[in-house]
């Protein structure tokens, strides 16, 4: 980053924003902007070429349909393995997140490939959709608070040996594949099942994003009183069972 | 009285009595109206009891992500012109309570009905109405996974099969696909103000192409179908050019809407316009929504929005600042239990209102509107926000369990 103005791309938000994606963007949004960052945000809608110059790109999730759309527009377009080869930070959700992997199942049934930008692989359960809270501690490399989120999702995600979980669940499913791990990430690129928006409930998730985006190790501090107040009220139902 | 008027058979007349005993039973016992209980005792006796009560009806079904109770009310007043009409006025809108409903209206013509969106097509089946009334089609309860389009698409199949007349919105890409399938369609310019969930064609999934109120798909050619009725700013025009003044004592864009495709449905079953319009200037409040009552002293209006389109629709109607807000948000079962589709809600149009969060999910609401740049007070309940409300007439705008909690409080 060569001056103080960050971009952020929401990528598709006409196929994947069907859980409240616009939170996450409007998050990192706001906390970049409290920490006097300029901020130009690109809405990218999938007729429209990806820009491959973007800081943060942003991805969420969104039904089986859109999902299979937007695959085979974000292969065909490649502004995004491009934008990770410049050293771009994106972060993926539920949806967007199988989109990134190698392979996910898509609403034809059929295996759709991905970006393979993270080292998963996806397949579709045959156990009933996990949904409901969930808690569970992010990999202690990256020095976050727990991950609290809510997931609704059928789909089920094994890592490969490039991909490192992003948390290890207390409470709830995540990745579905019973090991305990939820989402996955390398040094730029990061996947998770959360929906919540979970930048809103994970604002430090959101720092994180700023901070490898900026190259920097701390941002000054903000007012996270009613963060920290959802947070507490999210932990604790997902420790109550339903 | 219209249609067929042979008699109930004595297995559906037991099963109509069984299930007004059912319903008593349930009132005396303090479990609400009754009507859905008494419905369920109804279809255990006689499965095809919903087929056989609407065999001596003209039958009207309304369906909708949002308005269809309030329409429902509309052209249920309007037709009133024409004959005596049979309605499920309390919004039971599953098979159990339209039974229930229908088995309260021996000597009705019309059976004005509305219809769940995930049950219309079984319920089309079942009875055989004469019209159908579609108004929109958006996200609803995120956990249900009640995905938008899949619903257009069983729409479009169980229409393709019925002889109804279908009056639809031509503004709403989704349901203008739902409808398409349907040999007759009246189509209306209803206008549709959130359009988030329709970027993508219906039909093959190119983006659509939306310049001022028009729609299109660049990619397979589906497109806006040429409307006969509109709503053009407080005038419903019909499909002979003429404009009738819309006059409401509801508020807002999405009811003048409403009372457009009420007014065409009316028309299809000899109302004139202007009848209808008359009569449903008559309607005040449905099932609480848009009643102004009085609470600690002051004047509190009651708004009922249960999604982001419905919320859209709700800032539009609301009193300019500093009129101060109240919002109060839950995410029970019948909710959806997922708050995220507060984030696809623009909270900025409420800059300049004093506004006050309450309700089980208040803290989610908190941080939206914290990331969103807005003051706001996070209160316990409604009492405190009222007590801390400056001058004017308070909005209160609720989604669904939080709205009977409401109403509930202030004694409405
Ligand atoms: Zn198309």
């Amino acid at each position: 980053m060569s001056d103080n103005s960050l971009r952020l791309v929401w990528v598709y938000p006409d196929l994947l924003s069907t859980y409240g994606d616009q939170g996450n963007a409007l998050v990192v949004e706001r906390r970049a902007r409290q920490r006097g960052l300029e901020v130009s945000r690109v809405d990218v809608r999938s007729d429209q070429q990806l820009p491959t110059s973007g800081d943060i790109y942003l991805i969420g999730g969104g039904e089986d349909r859109p999902q299979r759309l937007a695959a085979e527009r974000l292969r065909r377009d490649g502004g995004l393995n491009r934008a990770v080869d410049n050293g771009a930070i994106v972060f993926s959700v539920c949806a967007g997140y199988q989109i990134l992997g190698h392979e996910f199942v898509n609403d034809l049934g059929e295996p759709e490939q991905g970006l393979g930008l993270l080292d998963v692989v996806s397949t579709r359960g045959h156990a009933e959709r996990c949904v409901g809270d969930v808690l569970a501690d992010i990999d202690s490399r990256l020095g976050l608070p727990p991950l609290t989120g809510f997931e609704n999702h059928q789909g089920i995600t094994h890592l490969g040996p490039h991909a490192r979980p992003f948390a290890r669940v207390r409470f709830g499913n995540g990745n579905g594949t019973g090991d305990g791990t939820e989402g996955a990430y390398n040094d730029t690129v990061f996947g998770t099942y959360m929906h919540g928006p979970v930048l809103a409930r994970n604002p430090q998730i959101a720092d994180l994003l700023l901070k490898l985006a900026l190259d920097v190790n701390a941002l000054p501090r903000v007012d996270d009183q009613w963060y920290e107040a959802l947070r507490a009220e999210r932990i604790a139902a997902a420790t109550q069972p339903a | 009285m219209a249609g067929n008027t042979d008699p109930l058979s004595p297995r559906a007349k037991l099963a109509v009595t069984a299930g007004k005993a059912a319903a008593a039973v349930s009132r005396a016992a303090g479990r609400g109206s009754g009507s859905v209980i008494g419905g369920r005792v109804a279809l255990k006796l006689d499965p095809d009891l919903l087929a056989r009560l609407a065999r001596h009806l003209d039958v009207i079904l309304v369906s909708a992500t949002n308005g269809k109770t309030t329409t429902t009310r509309l052209i249920a007043e309007a037709l009133r012109a024409a004959g005596p009409v049979v309605s499920n006025a309390l919004g039971a809108n599953m098979p159990a309570g339209i039974t229930s409903a229908l088995a309260g209206g021996s000597d009705a013509r019309f059976g004005v009905i509305e219809v769940d969106e995930k049950y219309l097509a079984g319920v089309a089946r079942d009875v055989t109405p004469k019209a159908i009334a579609l108004l929109n089609l958006s996200r609803d309860q995120l956990d249900r996974a009640a995905e938008t389009r899949m619903l257009a698409e069983k729409w479009r199949e169980g229409l393709s099969g019925s002889k109804a007349i279908v009056v639809a919105n031509a503004d709403d890409p989704l349901i203008a696909w739902a409808a398409s399938s349907s040999p007759n369609v009246i189509w209306v310019a209803a206008g549709q103000e959130w359009k988030d969930d329709a970027w993508s064609c219906p039909s093959c999934g190119g983006v659509l192409q939306r310049p001022d109120d028009d729609w299109n798909c660049g990619d397979c050619g589906f497109r806006r179908p040429i409307p006969s009725w509109a709503l053009s700013g407080d005038y419903v025009l019909d499909p002979h050019g003429s404009a009738w003044p819309i006059k409401l004592q509801l508020p807002g864009r999405a009811n003048k809407a409403n009372a457009t495709t009420s007014a065409a449905v009316a028309a299809a079953f000899g109302v004139p316009p202007q009848v209808a319009l008359e009569r449903m200037y008559q309607v005040q409040a449905v099932a609480g929504r848009y009643d102004v009552v009085n609470f600690h002293d002051r004047d509190l209006r009651l708004l009922l929005a249960k999604n982001p389109a419905g919320w859209l629709e709700t800032f539009s109607l609301i009193d300019a600042p500093p009129a101060p807000v109240v919002l109060s948000v839950n995410a029970r079962g019948a909710d959806g239990t997922d708050t995220s589709w507060l984030w696809d809600v623009d909270y900025t149009r409420l800059a300049g209102h004093p506004i006050f969060v309450i309700g089980d999910r208040k803290l989610d609401l908190a941080v939206r509107l914290e990331v969103a740049g807005l003051d706001f007070r996070a209160c316990d309940d409604v009492d405190e926000a009222v007590r801390h409300a400056p001058p004017g007439r308070i909005e209160a705008i609720a989604n669904y369990t939080a709205f009977q909690d409401l109403r509930r409080r202030v004694g409405n």
